[in-house]
């Protein structure tokens, strides 16, 4: 085979440290011992791939998922998942899960007490078009408390998982909503160091997504690594 | 144009909610050719705690040692019922079981052959990243050359080989260790 491009490695600061005594539970979870680097081969640029046929047309609207409407605010949650080139990452898998609009998820393991809403699971998928392009229907998540520390709250956000091209493009992330008072107090948001890099898990209220009589629309693009311009030599 | 990547954020404890449609822990299936493993084992934590709120995902290549992906031009065959993807959460103990093919081998930077292996990320409550690390296979003579094995320090490499785990043809065992002495080693990758 010839030689192999790799995908770029993050810049500086973009990406949280695994060690962030904020969040608690990096603390016993995150490695101690440098990683070690590694050359992308080709176990690294390649990655599942997933056809139409998997994906259920109703996965990628969380308000039509039960026999009624979920309770909360209907919001269409839009955008485009590029690489670093600005390219459309064409037919790739995005997932999002996230909390009812009382700020409960539907887990065993959450015990916030606040009601579930039998008409809402929270969780969607959807390939993304030709241009890159996904969209959900959705409801908007509510806060909630967790107990990483006295008093604290999670701001209101959506889980998301893309793949991308390739093993070294995966990336789970969440989306935060504009003018949220909790983000400057959250440790997971501020996990990033980079300010500008932090700012765009913040998702724009969109007016060109806005359906009117009908729902907001929040935008929300989403990078993965570009590939490098030349191949590794061995 | 140069963009930059989006930051990771933690899974968090409830990522089942979004995952669980996809859960794959038997790569095999009818058509399906090479030696059957089962990997099992257990994700612990700085204090060997089990992680219950972890997830893997794997990718490997099928037994002729091709990837399910347009990126690998090599001349062998792809096999129809073999992805190459799995994605498998661990349960209330933090355990894990895999049961899939040994893949066979693909070509490393170096112009070898890399030894038999499986590509893992580790996702979980904590893990802000995802983590990536690799199986390799027990008796593998090609594991003394391979690219990868030989960018870690000996005395770590051990942590990336799976054992072979009681009588059974094919039962290995490879735990994740996220953090202390026996730490299993993570790639920057």
């Amino acid at each position: 085979m010839a030689p192999i491009a790799g995908y770029r490695r993050p810049f500086l600061r973009t990406q949280p440290d695994y060690l962030w005594p904020p969040y608690r539970s990096s603390i016993k979870r995150a490695p101690s011992k440098p990683l070690v680097y590694l050359p992308h081969t080709l176990s690294e640029v390649t990655g599942p791939t997933f056809e139409k046929e998997i994906v259920d047309v109703k996965a990628c609207d969380l308000t039509k998922q039960h026999s009624a409407a979920p309770l909360g605010e209907r919001i269409i949650v839009s955008g485009r998942v590029l690489d670093e080139d600005g390219r459309a990452v064409r037919n790739t898998l995005v997932e999002i899960w996230q909390a009812n609009a009382a700020g409960r998820y539907l887990h065993k393991r959450d015990q916030h007490e606040a009601p579930l809403d039998p008409n809402f699971s929270g969780n969607g998928y959807t390939l993304t078009d030709s241009d890159g392009r996904y969209r959900f229907v959705t409801i908007k998540p509510g806060e909630y408390p967790w107990r990483n520390h006295v008093n604290a709250w999670r701001p209101a956000h959506i889980h998301f998982s893309i793949f991308g091209p390739a093993f070294a493009t995966r990336l789970v992330t969440q989306m935060y909503f504009p003018g949220d008072p909790l983000l400057p107090f959250d440790p997971i948001f501020n996990a990033t160091a980079d300010e500008l890099a932090r700012k765009r898990l913040i998702s724009n209220f969109d007016w060109e997504s806005t359906k009117s009589e009908w729902a907001l629309g929040y935008r929300f693009d989403i990078i993965l690594s570009g590939r490098e311009a030349t191949p590794m030599e061995g | 144009m140069s963009l930059q990547a989006t930051s990771s954020q933690t899974v968090g404890p409830f990522f089942k909610i979004g995952f669980d449609w996809l859960n794959r822990n038997d790569l095999t299936g009818p058509g399906v050719t090479g030696e059957r493993v089962t990997l099992s084992g257990v994700v612990l934590d700085g204090d060997s705690k089990p992680v219950p709120d972890a997830l893997l995902e794997i990718w490997q290549a099928n037994s002729h040692g091709k990837y399910a992906h347009p990126d690998d031009t090599q001349e062998k065959p792809l096999e129809p019922g073999f992805k190459g993807y799995g994605r498998i959460p661990t349960d209330d103990q933090g355990r894990f079981r895999i049961t899939t093919i040994k893949p066979g081998q693909v070509p490393g930077p170096d112009g070898k052959p890399q030894a038999p292996h499986i590509v893992v990320s580790v996702f979980a409550r904590g893990l802000l990243r995802r983590l990536v690390t690799r199986i390799y296979f027990p008796d593998e003579p090609a594991n003394a050359g391979d690219f990868a094995l030989n960018q870690v320090e000996p005395a770590r490499r051990g942590t990336l080989i799976a054992k072979k785990s009681g009588g059974q043809a094919g039962a290995l065992e490879w735990n994740v260790i996220l953090q202390g002495a026996e730490e299993t080693v993570f790639f920057d990758c």
